[in-house]
């Protein structure tokens, strides 16, 4: 299973996880969309839906919890029934960042998810660059920033 | 519940028992000493569960009714429930507890909570 980061600090953390939760597809993302590592996805194309999907999952939520005057949800699991998406934020010096993973049942399970998923969160925190401000996606600069990034997380 | 953890809890060199969902590797229930970390136990048993069973099916054996795991320090024992969706009882024991007397309790657990 092919694993790659735009920021490499993500790498290594999302390879264990990868490994260890015997999860499908994973995205390591920015709650605006911006993909940070990809794990398992073949085309360009399902990252950015992926991605876009997953970011406006994180807006609904935050703005569903603002309503209901509730910190941020921590984590959403969705569970069909051959497959789950666990979707959770936390925050990093980089930034808040999203995990989305989809799991077979067959071969993973919620608590793996979220064990694992645990370690992934204490792992980019510690991986994140220190003092580092995140940068801005201009939207002048945005489709040339999802090009180089979709080119660098697909090996192209 | 906590009555069918009970049972198992009040032999001697047990730990911990916990019922565990297997389809989800989640706890339902549990009581164990300080230092057990429930979450990571409930994850890995309900996998190796999931592939037991499945080894099991290939083997042609059936399925599995009780399995006892020693290691260095202490011993993960567990009984599949029978209900539908799966009921994992599993209890954490101390290396030199009475395995058979541990069975036995986890099995009433397990017919306790069916």
């Amino acid at each position: 299973m092919s694993t790659r980061a735009v920021e490499s600090w993500t790498l290594q953390p999302l390879t264990d996880f990868v490994k260890e939760a015997s999860v499908r597809l994973v995205l390591v993302l920015t709650p605006a969309g911006q993909v940070l590592a990809q794990s398992g996805f073949s085309r360009a194309v399902d990252v950015m839906s992926a991605a876009a999907l997953a970011a406006a999952i994180v807006a609904t939520t935050s703005e569903l919890a603002k309503q209901l005057r509730q910190p941020p949800f921590a984590a959403l699991n969705h569970q069909g029934r051959r497959h789950g998406i666990f979707l959770a934020t936390f925050a990093t010096e980089r930034g808040t960042l999203a995990v989305l993973a989809a799991y077979d049942l067959d071969v993973s399970s919620i608590g793996l998810v979220q064990l694992f998923y645990e370690q992934l969160a204490a792992d980019l925190k510690a991986a994140s660059p220190k003092g580092a401000v995140p940068k801005q996606v201009l939207a002048a600069d945005f489709e040339r920033e999802l090009t180089d990034s979709l080119n660098t997380l697909f090996g192209r | 519940m906590s009555a069918a953890l009970e049972l198992v809890t009040r032999v001697r060199g047990v730990r911990g028992a916990m019922l565990v969902s297997a389809d989800d590797g989640l706890v339902v229930a549990e009581q164990l000493m300080e230092g057990i970390k429930g979450g990571a136990v409930a994850a890995l048993a309900a996998s190796l569960a999931g592939r037991l069973r499945r080894a099991m099916e290939a083997g042609g054996v059936g399925a599995s009714v009780f399995w006892h795991l020693q290691a260095e320090k202490g011993a993960l024992l567990v009984v599949p429930g029978t209900t539908a969706g799966g009921i994992l009882v599993v209890a954490v024991a101390e290396p030199d507890v009475n395995i058979g007397l541990v069975r036995l309790e986890l099995l009433r657990a397990a017919e306790m909570v069916a």
